[in-house]
Formats: C-alpha cells, sequence, structure tokens
C-alpha cells in the first residue's frame, strides 16, 4: 500500500533537508522514491505540518533488575499516576518509573519510535530483555556493561593477548544481545566491593594492578577494533563530585583520538569554584570537546520534580545515598560483574545545587558547537523523567521561555554558570540531529533516524506551533514501520519494535578460559548465561536486527 | 496452544535422553549444574541434586485430564467452562501464581482484561522483605558476589540447609574462590538455635559459631548488635526489647498500657559479662560487633519464609540497618534466599508490568496496590472476591486456601487438593514439560528453564491466553 504524506514541512538531517516542503511515501514499511504516476492509496494533506523521523532516545533507563527494583521502591511514584487499561492497551502506571507497557506506549505519543537501555549487566540481560520485550511500540537495544566485572580485569591486569580482550568483548556483546557496550565509573564498582570509597581516574585499582584509565582505553581501543559502530559509552568516574571536570577533561584526553562517548557529561561537569564550594564546568567541557571531533555527549539534563536515580555505579549512589529523598535506596553488588545504585531524588528549583545542575545542563547544550556529537537526554529517570523531553527542547529553541524559567531558580546558582549569557536557540533542524539523525548515526541504526528511500518508516508529523513544548508533547501522527499508531498525542494501535544488536566477530575459543571461569566462580553455567534470540522474539515480542559492524582489524 | 509446548510432539521425543546444565526450578536458588537423564516420562537426577531436586525431578507423574465438576472433558471444554466463570465474576482472584515469567505475564494480563486481583502464594514471607524495601531500602549481594567475596557468613534465624540443600556447599564452603589471596577463609555465624549447622563444614570454613535464641527473637539479638554497632550501652536502657526489635525504652502507663502485651519480667540488673539479651551473652554480642566491624566483605544470610513469626518484617529491617551500619567503615551486604515457586519471578514481572510487586487490583480497571488489602488470603477469609483461579506449577503442596467461591485451578498433576475445584487444568512444570525462565532469589539473575520432554502437558501461560481469548 502506498501512503503519501503530502506538503509537510520535512526536517532530515541525515540527508541534509531542512525544512522544505516535501511528500514523503510510504510503501511495506518503508520510505520510497515511487515511480511517476505511482497509484497513492492513502495520503495525508500534512500543509503546514512539520515531517521528522521517529524520535530516537540513545540513553534510557527503562528496561532491567535495576529499573525494577526502582518501581518497586516508589509505590507512591506510581499511585499518582495509575493508568486504566482501554480496549487497545494494557492498564500500567507511569510518572518517573514508568511501567513498560506505559514506558512504550508515552515514548510512541510524544513521537519516539526507538529506546535504548543504556546499562544491561551480562548477569541481568535476560531480565533486561524480557523488561524491553514487554516495552511495546518502540524499537530498543541494549548497551552491555563491562569495566567492573573481574573477567576482564584480570585480562588487563595479567596483560593478556589484546585479540583475547576483544574476543571476550565481543562474545559478551553476544551473550547480552548488546548494541554497544558501556563502562560505568570504570573499575570502581568493582572497586567498592574491596571498599574504596573513591577512584579517580589515574588511582590504582585497591586489587588490581591497573587504573581506570587502562579500563577506557582497552576498551574504547577494542570496540574500534571490533567494527563496532558506537564508541565505548563511558560514564565517567567520580559522578556528581564537585571538581570532577578534571577527571572528565582527562577522560577526553586519555582517548588522544579514539572514538569515545561520553554520557549524562552534566553529572560530570563540577567545578568547585566560589563560596560553596561548587560551580559549573560545561565551558571547559565544551571548548574541549569542540576541539576533540573524536568524541561525543549526551547531556543527562536535570529537571526540576520527583524522580529516582538508578546507575551501576554503585560506588558513587552509595554516596549520594544521604541525599535520598523519599528516605530510602538500594545499593547492590552484583556477580563479580557489576553493582547498581537506587535512590530517590527531588530535584527543587530554589535549591543551589539542583539550580546549578540544570544551568550546567543548558549550557553544555548551547556551548557545543556539533549538534552531530550532542545527543538530548535526561538520563531518563536521573535527571528527569522522559516525558519532560519536550519541556527542555522548549529551553533549547526559546530564549525567552528560557530567561523566563532563571527568574524561577536560586539565583545564586546562575553566578557560578555562564547561562545567562547565552543566546543560542536551537532550530528545528538542530532539533532533528539531536534527538534522530545524531544517534542514529551514533549507534549504527542505518535505516532508522532518516526519511530517505529505504530508510524504516518511523515518521512523526508536528502541528508546527510556535509553543515548542506543546508541538513535541502531542505529535499529530506517528507511524511505526508505515503504520499509523498514534493520532493526536494517543496511541491507536499497539505494535511491538524490534530489538537491535550487533554482533562483531569473535573467536569461539574464548569459550574454553571462560567455561572454567564460570565452573570454578559462577553459580551459573556459562551456556545459561548466554541469551538466545528465541528468548527474545519468543511469544510475538519482534524481531532481530543485526546491524551492520565494520571487519575486525587489529 | 502454541508450536512450544513441543511435548505436544510426545509420539516423536527419543524414548531416552540426557540432559546436561538443567536448572533446577525446584527452590529459590536455581542451580542449574544438573543433569538428568529421562527415559520415557521418567526423569532421574544424575548429578547435582539436592533432595528437593530428586523429589521434584522424580516424583511420579499422575494421570491427569482437564475436569469440569469432577469429570474428566476436553481441555477445549474446561477452558470454556472456567472463561464462563470468569465472565460471571465481578471480582476474580488469581492466586498460586506459581508459575514461570510466561505464566505471570498471562496472569497478569487476564487479570488486568478481567479487573481482579493478583497475589502469588508466597507473598506472605516475600513481603517480609518487600515491606523493608519500600520504607527503608537496603544494601545486597547476589549469589556469586557472596560466594568469592564473603569472610564471613551470619545466617539469621533461618535454617538455610533445610530450605536450600546446596547453599552451603555452593556458597559457602566452595573449594574455589576468586579473591582467596585476601581471604581464604570464612566464619559462619548461625543466629538462632536448633539451626543445621552440618553442612558449614570443609577446608574453607574458619571457625562456626551459634548465638542460640529462639528463631523468632532473632530481631531481638540483632537490635542489641544494631545498638553496639552504634555505640549505645545496653545497661542504660531497660532490659525488655520486645519481639518486634522495638526498643520498648518508654514507660507504659495510662489506659492504652492495658491493650499492650505484658511486658516481659525485668531482668535483674547485671554485668555486660552475664547480662543476656534472650539467651545470648552481651559479651558474645559485642565480639560478634567486632567480627563485623572487621570482616572484609560480611554478607547476612536469611530467607524469608524463615522467618516465620509475626512482624518479621521489623527483623528484616533490623538486618537491613545493621548492614548500612557497617557499611559506614567496612563492606557487608544482605543475601535473601528463599524464592520458592516462582515468588520472586512474580515480583519482578509485577513490578515491572504494572510498578508493583502483586497484591495488585485491576478492578477499576487501574492497577492500584495495597500490600494488605490485596493479599488473595486474606480477601478469601474474609470471603472478598467472588472467584478463584489458582495456579500452582511447580510444588504439589501449593494448594488453594479453604473456600467456597467457585475455583478454577491450573494446576501440577498430583496436586494436594483438599475439595474438587469446578475446573482442574492440569499443566506442565516448567524446566520439566516445557522452556521457561524464573528468576533467581537473589532478584537478579535468571535462568532458562530446559524443556525435558516428561509429558504433553500445556504451559501455564497458554492456557491462560486460551482462557483471555475465550472472555
Amino acid at each position: 500500500m502506498l501512503i503519501k504524506l503530502s506538503g509537510g514541512k520535512v526536517y532530515d538531517p541525515a540527508n541534509s533537508v531542512n525544512g522544505e516542503v516535501r511528500d514523503v511515501y510510504v510503501d511495506g514499511g518503508k520510505i520510497v522514491s515511487p515511480d511517476y504516476g505511482a497509484r497513492v492509496d492513502k495520503e495525508y494533506d500534512l500543509k503546514g505540518r512539520v515531517i521528522m523521523a521517529g524520535a530516537i532516545d540513545p540513553h534510557t533507563h527503562i528496561g532491567g533488575g535495576k529499573v525494577t527494583i526502582a518501581r518497586t521502591l516508589m509505590p507512591e511514584d506510581h499511585q499518582m499516576d495509575e493508568v486504566a487499561h482501554t480496549e487497545l492497551t494494557r492498564a500500567g502506571t507511569g510518572h518517573a518509573l514508568p511501567s513498560t507497557m506505559i514506558t512504550g506506549y508515552r515514548y510512541a505519543e510524544m513521537g519516539y519510535t526507538a529506546g535504548f537501555e543504556p546499562a544491561v549487566l551480562p548477569a541481568n540481560a535476560r531480565q533486561a530483555h524480557m523488561e524491553l520485550g514487554d516495552t511495546p511500540m518502540i524499537d530498543k537495544g541494549g548497551f552491555v556493561m563491562l569495566g567492573s566485572d573481574d573477567f576482564i580485569l584480570r585480562l588487563i591486569s595479567e596483560k593478556k593477548d589484546f585479540e583475547l580482550i576483544k574476543d571476550y568483548v565481543a562474545w559478551t556483546m553476544r551473550a547480552a544481545q548488546a548494541i554497544a557496550v558501556k563502562i560505568v565509573n570504570p573499575g570502581g564498582i568493582s572497586a567498592f566491593k574491596f571498599n574504596q570509597r573513591k577512584l579517580d581516574l589515574d588511582e590504582r585499582h585497591p586489587y588490581y594492578d591497573l587504573t581506570p584509565r587502562d579500563i577506557v582505553v582497552t576498551l574504547a581501543r577494542a570496540l574500534i577494533e571490533l567494527g563496532v559502530t558506537h564508541p565505548v559509552h563511558v560514564h565517567g568516574c567520580n559522578l556528581g563530585i564537585p571538581g570532577n571536570v578534571e577527571s572528565t577533561l582527562a577522560t577526553i584526553r586519555a582517548a588522544d583520538g579514539l572514538p569515545l562517548h561520553l554520557t549524562h557529561i552534566q553529572f560530570h561537569s563540577y567545578g568547585t569554584e566560589g563560596d560553596r564550594h561548587f560551580s559549573s564546568g560545561a565551558a571547559r567541557i565544551a571548548e574541549l570537546l569542540n576541539k576533540n571531533p573524536n568524541v561525543s555527549i549526551d547531556v543527562g539534563q536535570v529537571l526540576f520534580g520527583q524522580t529516582c536515580t538508578a546507575s551501576g555505579d554503585s560506588m558513587r549512589l552509595y554516596a549520594g545515598a544521604k541525599h535520598a529523598d523519599p528516605k530510602r535506596w538500594v545499593v547492590m553488588d552484583i556477580e563479580c560483574d557489576a553493582g547498581c545504585g537506587i535512590v530517590p531524588f527531588r530535584y527543587r528549583d530554589k535549591s543551589f545545587v539542583h539550580a546549578l545542575q540544570w544551568a550546567i545542563g543548558l549550557e553544555t547544550f548551547l556551548l557545543c558547537e556539533d549538534p552531530w556529537r550532542i545527543f538530548l537526554t535526561t538520563d531518563h529517570p536521573n535527571g528527569a523523567p522522559f516525558f519532560c523531553y519536550p519541556h527542555l527542547i522548549r529551553l533549547l529553541m526559546d530564549r525567552g521561555f528560557r530567561q523566563d524559567m532563571m527568574q524561577k531558580v536560586n539565583p545564586d546558582a546562575l553566578k557560578y554558570s555562564s547561562l545567562p549569557t547565552l543566546n543560542r536557540e536551537y532550530s528545528l533542524y538542530e532539533i532533528a540531529i539531536l534527538t534522530r539523525a545524531g544517534p542514529a548515526r551514533s549507534l549504527g541504526l542505518k535505516d532508522r533516524g532518516h526519511l530517505g528511500p529505504g530508510a524504516s518508516a518511523d515518521i512523526t508529523v508536528y502541528f508546527d506551533k510556535a509553543d515548542r513544548e506543546a508541538m513535541f508533547t502531542k505529535p499529530e501522527l506517528v507511524f511505526k514501520n508505515g503504520e499509523l499508531i498514534v493520532r493526536d498525542g494517543k496511541v491507536i494501535k499497539v505494535v511491538q519494535g524490534a530489538t537491535h544488536v550487533s554482533r562483531p566477530e569473535y573467536d569461539k575459543a574464548i569459550e574454553k578460559p571462560l567455561k572454567e571461569y564460570f565452573d570454578r566462580y559462577h553459580t551459573m553455567r556459562m551456556e545459561n548465561f548466554k541469551l538466545s534470540d528465541d528468548e527474545i522474539i519468543e511469544g510475538g515480542r519482534g524481531e532481530i536486527v543485526v546491524q551492520p559492524t565494520k571487519a575486525r582489524t587489529q | 496452544m502454541t508450536a512450544r509446548d513441543e511435548g505436544a510432539g510426545l509420539g516423536e521425543r527419543p524414548t531416552s535422553e540426557l540432559y546436561e546444565n538443567v536448572t533446577c526450578p525446584f527452590c529459590g536458588l536455581l542451580c542449574d549444574d544438573l543433569e538428568i537423564s529421562r527415559t520415557g516420562s521418567t526423569l532421574k537426577v544424575l548429578k547435582n541434586g539436592c533432595g528437593r531436586a530428586h523429589g521434584g525431578f522424580e516424583r511420579t507423574l499422575h494421570d491427569a485430564q482437564p475436569m469440569v465438576k469432577g469429570k474428566a472433558v476436553e481441555l477445549s471444554q474446561a477452558i470454556e467452562a472456567a472463561a464462563g466463570l470468569i465472565k460471571k465474576a465481578q471480582l476474580p482472584l488469581f492466586g498460586g501464581i506459581a508459575t514461570d515469567v510466561d505464566g505471570v505475564r498471562a496472569a497478569l494480563s487476564i487479570a488486568d482484561r478481567s479487573c481482579g486481583v493478583i497475589d502469588h502464594a508466597l507473598s506472605e514471607g516475600q513481603f517480609r522483605n518487600l515491606k523493608v524495601l519500600q520504607s527503608n531500602g537496603w544494601i545486597m549481594s547476589t549469589l556469586t558476589e557472596a560466594r568469592n567475596r564473603a569472610d564471613l557468613f551470619i545466617i539469621v534465624g533461618t535454617d538455610a540447609h533445610k530450605l536450600h540443600g546446596r547453599f552451603f556447599e555452593r556458597i559457602v564452603c566452595t573449594p574455589e574462590s576468586m579473591f582467596e589471596d585476601m581471604s581464604s577463609k570464612r566464619t559462619v555465624v548461625f543466629i538462632g538455635e536448633g539451626l543445621d549447622t552440618s553442612a558449614a563444614m570443609g577446608p574453607r570454613i574458619d571457625e562456626v559459631i551459634t548465638l542460640p535464641c529462639k528463631l523468632d527473637k532473632v530481631g531481638e539479638v540483632l537490635a542489641a548488635l544494631r545498638a553496639r554497632l552504634r555505640g549505645t550501652d545496653l545497661k542504660a536502657l531497660e532490659p525488655a526489647n520486645d519481639a518486634t526489635g522495638m526498643v520498648s525504652g518508654s514507660k507504659r502507663t495510662g489506659f492504652l498500657s492495658n491493650l499492650l502485651p505484658k511486658q516481659r519480667t525485668a531482668k535483674t540488673p547485671s554485668s555486660p559479662r552475664t547480662q543476656t539479651i534472650d539467651g545470648v551473652s552481651l559479651a558474645d554480642i559485642d565480639a560478634l560487633a567486632e567480627r563485623c566491624k572487621n570482616a572484609r566483605y560480611g554478607v547476612m544470610v536469611w530467607a524469608p519464609p524463615g522467618l516465620n513469626f509475626p512482624n518479621a518484617d521489623l527483623t528484616v529491617q533490623i538486618i537491613s540497618d545493621v548492614v548500612k551500619n557497617l557499611n559506614v567503615t567496612t563492606r557487608f551486604a544482605g543475601l535473601s534466599l528463599g524464592g520458592n515457586d516462582g515468588v520472586v519471578s512474580g515480583a519482578a514481572v509485577g513490578g515491572w508490568q504494572t510498578g508493583y510487586p502483586l497484591r495488585v487490583s485491576y478492578a477499576t480497571g487501574k492497577p492500584e496496590y495495597d500490600s494488605y488489602r490485596y493479599s488473595i488470603g486474606r480477601m478469601l477469609a474474609e470471603k472478598e472476591g467472588d472467584l478463584l483461579l489458582w495456579i500452582a506449577t511447580f510444588s504439589p503442596d501449593i494448594v488453594p486456601p479453604e473456600t467456597n467461591l467457585p475455583t478454577i485451578v491450573l494446576g501440577t498433576p498430583g496436586l494436594k487438593l483438599k475439595k474438587t475445584p469446578d475446573v482442574f487444568i492440569p499443566v506442565g512444570t516448567p524446566g520439566m514439560d516445557h522452556a521457561g525462565i524464573l528468576v533467581r532469589c537473589d532478584n537478579v539473575v535468571s535462568l532458562p528453564l530446559k524443556n525435558l520432554n516428561r509429558a504433553p502437558l500445556p504451559r501455564a501461560a497458554d492456557v491462560l491466553a486460551a482462557l483471555e481469548a475465550a472472555l
């Protein structure tokens, strides 16, 4: 069936289309360029509307053990946002930690057609994929966590053959069905288990003969040589500590030209100036970032209200637990593999610290020159729940609105940030890069995030409203694989998205030392550790899309 | 039914087969290193089985057919009859839920669609933990982490060996661990009398210490430990701690005092050497406090079903407090065992699909959570609800509470029902009759269950889906 979306203004940065009035054609779930005179079966008249590819969230904690522990920890978060079932949709709960079905519906209703869970513990990958499997509407995928697991720490500290390290990384990606690799507080989660409370980039691990720098550089290089498109996704050292801007700058320099993605950089951009010894380091980060085209970032913007922080960073979340609001929190040491921390949090606009965090995030957005290397995230739910994205987009696009908001926050905080001096306003084209084209390119989703022929027909149609928050809150139409799934901001058809993975090559011989390791130390057999394709797709839970990797190199 | 209940092709299954790396679904540890042979419909555990595994895998396969009011019928007729009952019900109760992840998913789906209530048969124990999670939080470890890292295990009021036959073998007394160069020996402390300590042995075990107190008093002993860790001089307090672990130092006067339980007779003042807390000397508690502080990585172990006394959640809360206190200077974590019959999977799937760990009512169309109100045991006792659908696929002992309500049972053949339900549908055991997934007691790892081709019984998930489709 040939569908024509006619007369809309198209923003498709991957194909350099900037607001041109164009017709978009869809057939068989794909964007097509039909033969002249082909019969159109269904036409949507979209004059005056804005058309973009479906949005992609490259970093959102929506599935896996710690998210469900957070959900269970916070019943009061759901009680104010309980959602009844309809003929079409399942019941569930929302707000900061929405249940899986509600997560899928709400992303789609906001024009998103993909979301990536960035912290899949290998030991918990099966559950993460079960939760993502119960998240309808959107495509998804996971980044597997490495860098505090004892196997890799042993490989690196014992200076094992680099090919073996690459085999292990690729094997783990396959076992956990991941599309990318993430490091959380490199070595720090492991160090915390040895009662170390802080681990800076060049500090020696308390047990293994290595430093966080070694871990970052090793994994950055391993992923490049494995041909994985998304560079190593780094949640750096010293999350949330005033002065951590130094270790963030040092991490960028440590990459020394190797591709690197620094995630929720806002939480890692803190200086120590002023009476409170807490100030913005965003300008210094942006300056170095602008000079290092090998580095991309996402922001992890803070927005005000109740949320719950949830991270693999057990070390830093334990340190932050004294700020829990409400006063309950969870920290876990997990399987000689990783860890997690869950600390409820309420960001208050009148708080000096929270207002400064808010300002630092916005500063980062406004100071980074290349929109292809910065992605729009709140690190859901850590900085704010994902449903706040439209508000954030308006803050970026509307200087007057931003100034109004600045009037409401702690005025002292703004003295330690350059935010009040920044006049930049993002364009729709740039927003389309931040929320579609950039993440798709970075993650290596070859047929998502753009509207060129051959792309999956994931399309969002907005009314072109001056109030950008209203515009992005409620799209008029959302298509997933060419099917209309949302109309006027409401789900009208429930579909199941795909799971994206990438599968770099590895030598199967890695299973010999791994099996021995599992048998000696683990409580799970290596054979059962690996997650099969069937486990992900059985029961009508979508398909697996294997995204291409480049050839492995040495 | 889908093609997945491979049992349907039973005619073609080989007469005998050998299975390796089999996950045992009969306790929350989910040991996955079993070797099992099948001859016809008889399974035999060849390697790595505990008593519970042998009992579960090797139990007699009873003949079972779908029944309506005690009469054998076709599966489709049973489904039709059951769907009729659900359609008539105003507030159906979906209980038991002793099934795998897919079974819980299907149960939540039909409970949502039919505006029912959903709760697990073993929730009572699990909520001893969940109440603490939802009020206090905690610091926890997992099986592999504890196995490799712990130099001190404190077993709290729980007969871990009896409940989990391989806990000591696999976690505590392991021949190897990852950090032997740091601490190769382990101390095991049992708090509570009459616990089976026999499995805490072998070259890895340094000392085994028991602090004998009545099992329902472990909270008091821990409360004293907590007090000593916080530097409180217990002599300054009135001696009586009640069973809840709350220090009842305040005077009980006025008319309300009549409503309170009688205070224990105060012990005669004594020196710290001889002062005891429920049979455990303060000196021993102080010694334990020192051990805890000096441990590199201590693990406090309990099983919620082991703490089977009123208000046991307050004991779990003290465990959480003690662990949090110790983490100020060293590393310590809790490790909760239990988790049998899919109870952890129930809370996990409930958690991700509704935000709540079951005990959820969909009566208004929205999920509403109340850990007291939506206990199906309580609801049946107080004659709430008008239909019970009970799911029990693992142990034949998970039977519905007594009720006069119309009852539908999706059960393992041989389920020890006390009376004939209106509809009985025999279903397979995940990990024997079909494949599946369960979440382990530590709430992190989930394991695949194999289809051992024992019997051509349908999956509970598929029966529930068929029921929902028939509504």
